[in-house]
């Protein structure tokens, strides 16, 4: 094993390897050991705590209808906020002045504030000057403000990704004669997109978990929610919070598998050299906007 | 217009939210790093932790962190962070700080990683060649220029930390969202009361962003 | 040339479209949410979900507790068939507006009555009549009044008012932790993190009654309040006349005590009579 960092380890760095390695292991050992044990006292192990999770009840009454809805306002959410995110990204590059300020204005601000207060904002407002059911407004309000908020994030990287490729590609596509619409759609959208896919399922990845706060304000029975009204049931607050968290952690690793096969796939495909120049500079360009 | 405000302590709401940023960054930058470390480090066992550890904290919503760092380090394994036992106020604030700060190094871990991408090969290779050690290559050559380029990225995160502070409400850290909770309660003004706490985390976010981004442009290396 | 990206584009979708379809199937209910008391058709009564003993979502999907019972009576009473009754959940902070929007034909969710909620929505009742206490340990001796509770830990849910009451009242230098529900002090309890939970004594009754916590907790018997709890129902609304009727009834044929009996009494639980209709204490 040798890295550009470090040279394949000699002799010595392997016996210090090792010892790290060991030191390493005994320390993970001691702490997850401690942290085990202590469960342990607390009687979090106790089977009565964790059997519920193997009745089918505990699934199809709380916790499937709680990811299900889950899983639906983080698809809408994605639906609407990718083509609204290219759309903005797009119009803050736009060569008219009043089109470039007033799509920054609108990114910079929703990016400025919290999505709970986005969320609660846009709850209220279903109430006042909308007849939504009841049924479906947190639905409505938690889908709103994760669309409102992500994509202004989706539209920056959707700029950023424009701005790295090489000008090349906007003169090659200007000498063939293209429209600016046709340019942006068939030449640097594409290209953008593919360069900053990494950042942009960062992105989905923070969708699915902010509808989490959905369930804290707005009583939307996402799967955080159903959560709390199970453990009301089986009294396992600390087994009932281990499972949501995993069922999150697979939600959430399914997703950046399917995006990385398929953005694998994107990248086997292209004809083209321009997005993988500057693929790196983008990816860490973009790296840290998702959160 | 404003009378809805009276008798409540906006300011010490949201000082509270600044040092919560403030102390999250500090011990996140600082935990980020050595999980960057670990993650490129010659020991595989430490690369495996970094990636293993990177991918849970970032795929747990926040919520679900926070509330285990009350339910678990402290109802459990009663952890105070030296707070001493009888008092809860800033035991809790301390425990709000470690669970935003474990769960935003990951993030700066991710951006440094990619900062550590940037720096061209030579300069590592240069290192080696002169005999320095991995610790020295990375905390003398590549660190101080991936720090530089990520400039940027960790603005970002930054920017989220401040609105992710608001996530400590749900375990009564009494930072600006708690306060919006309580006043929403008792006063018919919701609107008005989010329009006010939405313009605060926006004096909050933007002009940090602003500068983050001017000091970007300034520190980035020219290649 | 993109035509790989279009079909990985459209692979998105296609897998995005697919799992809001397959999560959208449940609610083809032709949700009649404020329809008012009508006809037969169906009725909303706003419960809550997750206190147990009051309003609970069973493991089977049915509805339990004393909330859950007195809903059914009344809106037997008003003409409606128990299976037409949908339960929806009515979160504290939600109540108000749930009935102000009429998503809630009526509203039976631990709701204390108060001179501010009058304002916006109308009270039938009171059924029920709580005060505020603690829950502590069964072997701990060492609370006994409120201002037992100084340099004592105290744990509630966030923002809410019980909690307040106390630290502004009755034991200023008590110590107060604050949870998302009140499943989460519970566990506090027990591990002994703090010393007490407050909140009104038939919710406490209600935790302390489920199986699991059977014999390990107890009230501390303190009335530190009244509170009245009421059934709500949208301001003007002519459902308060009828309401109080069917409250009147369930008391005197004796269905108000069976169910009070069956709810508290694992708890051993002494809980006030039936208040009088429109008497508040």
């Amino acid at each position: 094993m040798s890295s550009v960092l470090f040279d394949t380890p000699g002799p010595r760095a392997k016996v210090w390897n090792i010892v790290y390695t060991v030191v390493f292991l005994a320390l993970l050992v001691l702490g997850g050991w401690w942290a085990i044990a202590k469960l342990q006292d607390k009687g979090q192990f106790e089977a009565v705590m964790w059997k519920p999770f193997t009745t089918s009840e505990a699934w199809t009454t709380y916790l499937l209808p709680g990811l299900a809805n889950t899983l639906k306002a983080a698809a809408l959410s994605m639906v609407i906020a990718l083509p609204l995110g290219a759309v903005f990204g797009i119009a803050r590059l736009s060569d008219h002045r009043w089109v470039r300020s007033v799509a920054g204005t609108i990114v910079e601000f929703f990016r400025a504030i919290p999505v709970l207060l986005l969320m609660l904002f846009a709850s209220q407002f279903y109430v006042k000057y909308t007849d939504i059911s009841s049924e479906q407004r947190p639905l409505y309000a938690v889908v709103t403000g994760l669309v409102l908020y992500n994509a202004s994030v989706l539209a920056e990287i959707v700029r950023a990704g424009i701005l790295s490729l090489p000008r090349g590609q906007t003169e090659a596509a200007k000498a063939i004669g293209l429209r600016k619409g046709q340019m942006m759609t068939i030449v640097l959208l594409p290209q953008a997109v593919t360069a900053m896919l990494p950042a942009i399922v960062s992105q989905l990845v923070v969708i699915v978990k902010d509808t989490a706060l959905g369930g804290v304000m707005l009583g939307f029975t996402e799967l955080l929610n159903s959560r709390q009204t199970l453990s009301a049931n089986y009294a396992n607050v600390i087994p009932s919070f281990l499972v949501v968290a995993a069922i999150f952690v697979i939600l959430n690793f399914l997703l950046t598998t399917i995006a990385s096969w398929i953005e694998g796939r994107v990248r086997r495909g292209k004809r083209t050299t321009g997005a993988v120049v500057g693929v790196d500079e983008v990816e860490d360009l973009a790296t840290g906007r998702a959160i | 217009m404003f009378d809805f405000l009276e008798g409540y302590d906006l300011i010490g709401a949201f000082w509270v939210t600044v040092q919560l940023t403030l102390f999250s960054a500090l011990f996140s930058l600082v935990w980020g790093t050595i999980l960057a470390g670990m993650r490129v480090s010659p020991v595989p066992l430490m690369r495996g932790f970094g990636t293993v550890y990177v991918n849970i904290v970032r795929n747990t919503p926040l919520t679900v962190i926070i509330v285990f760092c009350a339910l678990g380090l402290a109802d459990v394994y009663g952890v105070t962070f030296g707070a001493g036992t009888d008092d809860v106020k800033s035991q809790y604030f301390r425990l709000a700080v470690f669970g935003l700060s474990a769960y935003t190094a990951a993030f700066v871990c991710e951006a440094l990683r990619s900062g550590i991408n940037t720096v061209p090969k030579g300069q590592a290779e240069a290192a080696r060649a002169i005999g320095l050690s991995f610790t020295q290559v990375l905390t003398l050559i590549v660190l101080p220029q991936a720090f530089r380029s990520v400039v940027g990225p960790l603005a970002n995160v930054l920017i989220a930390l401040t609105k992710n502070t608001t996530v400590a409400a749900t375990i009564g850290v009494a930072e600006a969202a708690y306060l919006m909770k309580g006043m929403i309660e008792n006063e018919a003004a919701l609107v008005a009361i989010g329009a006010v706490f939405a313009f605060g985390f926006i004096v909050l976010t933007m002009p940090l962003g602003l500068f983050l981004g001017w000091l970007s442009n300034r520190v980035a290396v020219k290649r | 040339m993109n035509f790989r990206k279009v079909g990985a584009a459209a692979a998105i979708a296609t897998v995005l479209a697919l799992t809001a379809g397959a999560c959208g199937g449940d609610d083809g209910d032709n949700g009649s949410g404020g329809s008012g008391g009508d006809g037969k058709g169906k009725i909303t009564v706003g419960i809550k979900f997750d206190q147990p003993g009051i309003g609970l979502k069973e493991p089977d999907g049915s509805f339990s507790g004393i909330d859950v019972e007195t809903a059914k009576y009344v809106a037997k009473q008003l003409g409606y068939d128990e299976k037409n009754i949908e339960f929806k959940e009515t979160k504290s902070a939600d109540r108000e507006t749930a009935l102000a929007n009429g998503d809630v034909d009526f509203i039976v969710a631990s709701y204390s009555i108060t001179p501010e909620r009058e304002e916006k929505v109308d009270f039938a009742g009171p059924y029920f009549l709580a005060h505020q206490d603690l829950l502590i340990r069964a072997d701990d001796n060492s609370i006994t009044e409120a201002t037992d509770l100084n340099s004592k830990k105290l744990c509630s849910v966030t923002g809410s008012t019980s909690a307040q009451n106390v630290q502004n009242d009755f034991a200023k230098d008590a110590q107060l932790i604050e949870r998302g529900g009140y499943s989460e002090c519970i566990g506090a309890l027990q591990n002994k993190v703090v010393d007490a939970l407050t909140t009104d004594n038939a919710i406490l009754a209600g935790y302390a009654a489920q199986s699991q916590y059977k014999g390990k907790f107890k009230l501390a018997g303190l009335s530190l309040s009244n509170e009245n709890y009421g059934i709500g129902v949208k301001k003007g609304s002519d459902l308060k006349a009828q309401i109080n009727t069917a409250l009147e009834k369930m008391v005197s044929d004796g269905t108000w005590q069976k169910v009070m009996d069956d709810a508290f009494g694992p708890a051993n639980f002494k809980f006030e009579p039936a208040p009088q209709i429109g008497q508040l204490k």
